[in-house]
């Protein structure tokens, strides 16, 4: 059984934000919502640094964790999705999650954000919608993985710098990658997500 | 003049650039004698163009606990920048691994306490005396309707405040998904919406009986004697709120106080807090919340079945005269002494009878 993950190979990202909009296009995600986003630490100064992220779909997700109304299925590939149907919009997911990656469509006074919405490794919602639907559609955006196909975002990289698919495959192509060159900044986010590291 | 210093200057820097590589290129040269690196790399300049660039483990060293990586972003939305924030984790474990606990034993162990002290001493009675059936103003209307909204509003926020923490482990299998979701969508909002109701009786409230609630010497002699609740000897003289009162008061201002603060900050998500300081207002608002909810149960039950008598108080307005003067002898006094030139209240003329 494959484990999805995402990988940033950040000395490769370029911060040409094609996933970002690629996501957004996909999904056809509103305004205001960004399940994937580019963040240049030290911006124009030297050692600057790009990373793409988003949900990294966690080992024993947080988010899951602290939802008061369990609205999150973590599937049998490590995907981490969530029903729109029983979110009530509080906002915890957000205080959890070590990346940022929960989206409301409001920023809404009196805690009225709507219901979250987040990276589902295109692969719909947890809801009762009929997969590849065009209400599954509506509330989450494309399934691709139903159709055989990994997340738009990682598909069409240009540097190839973001990796998506099973975890150990996507793990061996980085550390061939650092042992070729010489060097790699490691998987972001995987220590925390994913409790484990790559090291070449 | 201008335009030759500029030359020079350009003269200078392309001498300093040239000295510059003629010096580098042997110190280069020094760095390829270094022992080979461990891994076989085909990289033929075997050199890592982001070396000097920022590390993860680097960042979340120098973090320490506090605050977040974050950086810029296109988006104009500050909470995109942060790429991670690891205080995600104090959060997660407070919310699931302490925050059940202290609502738990605050809640279950104030009923238990009451409930052990309702069966093994019962209700505090009335004490009849020849003054029984008189009637005295003890709150007036406005008084009553500032604590009924108050109390009201607090009734249906404490309640849907104990959802988000016990809601998914009581109630959710109870009820299934479906049923639990829509149930804790209205209370969310009931509690967003009836918190401005609270906030104002909150206020009010406090302003209407601080006079009456700065502790003062009756109330030392009034703990030291248990409250006439523990031990001989009757009940102590009080003047309108007898120390055990005013500790509900204070609670009842402070933690109030403390939830509409971190309140405010929660219905006005990152217009005031970054993320840790939204996380910090989650920490403050629950603990005060389940403490608070304790001290109120214990506050309903002297109100009502605890204490005969003492529900009129906020039922009518007007209590017993007898049940007065047991519980608030002093205020009784005060009373009696302000309309002595009106209408009577009691046994006017007469001087009050000392303390019982």
């Amino acid at each position: 059984m494959a484990r999805m993950k995402f990988l940033c190979d950040a000395d490769r990202c370029i911060e040409c934000n094609a996933c970002v909009t690629a996501c957004k296009n996909e999904h056809e995600v509103p305004w205001g919502i960004n399940r994937r986003r580019v963040i240049t630490l030290n911006d124009g100064k030297p050692g600057e640094r790009s990373v793409s992220m988003a949900c990294m779909h966690c080992t024993e997700a947080p988010c899951a964790a602290v939802c008061p109304t369990s609205c999150f299925l973590p599937t049998e590939d490590g995907i981490v999705l969530h029903s729109k149907d029983l979110c009530i919009g509080c906002g915890y997911c957000f205080y959890a999650c070590p990346f940022g990656a929960p989206q409301y469509p409001r920023v809404g006074n009196f805690g009225t954000r709507g219901k979250m919405d987040k990276c589902t490794y295109c692969a719909g919602g947890a809801g009762p919608e009929p997969t590849g639907s065009m209400e599954e559609y509506v509330k989450y955006g494309s399934n691709r993985l139903a159709e055989g196909k990994l997340p738009l975002c990682a598909e069409m990289c240009s540097t190839k710098s973001l990796l998506a698919g099973d975890g150990e495959m996507i793990a061996r192509i980085y550390k061939e990658r650092v042992v070729t060159r010489g060097y790699g900044s490691g998987a972001w986010g995987w220590k925390t997500a994913y409790r484990e590291d790559v090291s070449a | 003049m201008l335009f030759r210093s500029m030359n020079a200057r350009a003269a200078l820097a392309a001498l300093a650039m040239t000295l510059g590589l003629g010096l580098a290129a042997p110190a280069h040269a020094q760095h390829g004698q270094d022992p080979k690196p461990a891994v076989q790399t085909t990289n033929p300049s075997a050199r890592n163009p982001t070396a000097d660039s920022v590390t993860e483990d680097a960042l979340l060293r120098q973090l320490q606990g506090g605050s977040h990586i974050g950086g810029r972003i296109s988006i104009p939305d500050y909470k995109a920048s942060i790429l991670e924030q690891p205080q995600g984790r104090d959060y997660r474990q407070f919310r699931e691994g302490y925050l059940p606990w202290i609502g738990g034993i605050a809640v279950l162990g104030m009923i238990l306490a009451l409930a052990a002290f309702f069966f093994t001493k019962g209700r505090i009675r009335l004490e009849h005396s020849e003054e029984s059936g008189r009637k005295i103003l003890r709150f007036n209307a406005f008084e009553r309707f500032t604590h009924w909204l108050t109390a009201m509003c607090f009734i249906v926020l404490a309640i849907s405040g104990l959802n988000y923490i016990f809601g998914k482990r009581l109630l959710l299998p109870l009820i299934g998904a479906d049923a639990f979701s829509a149930w804790a969508q209205y209370a969310k909002f009931a509690h967003n919406y009836l918190s401005w109701p609270f906030m104002i009786g909150l206020v009010v409230m406090i302003l209407v009986w601080i006079r009456d609630n700065i502790p003062d010497r009756t109330d030392i002699n009034w703990i030291k004697q248990g409250g006439g609740l523990v031990g001989k000897g009757g009940h102590p003289p009080a003047r309108r709120f007898n120390a055990g009162q005013k500790m509900v008061y204070w609670s009842v201002a402070l933690g109030g106080l403390a939830l509409a603060a971190s309140g405010l900050v929660m219905l006005f998500p990152f217009s005031a807090a970054d993320i840790n300081g939204m996380q910090l207002a989650q920490y403050v608002h629950a603990t005060v919340g389940v403490l608070l909810i304790a001290v109120m149960i214990a506050h309903i039950y002297i109100g009502s079945l605890g204490m005969e008598g003492a529900y009129d108080a906020m039922g009518s307005g007007e209590v017993d005269l007898a049940w007065a003067k047991t519980h608030h002898s002093l205020w009784v006094e005060e009373q009696q002494a302000k309309t002595a030139s009106g209408p009577q209240i009691g046994r006017g003329g007469k001087s009050p009878a000392p303390a019982e």
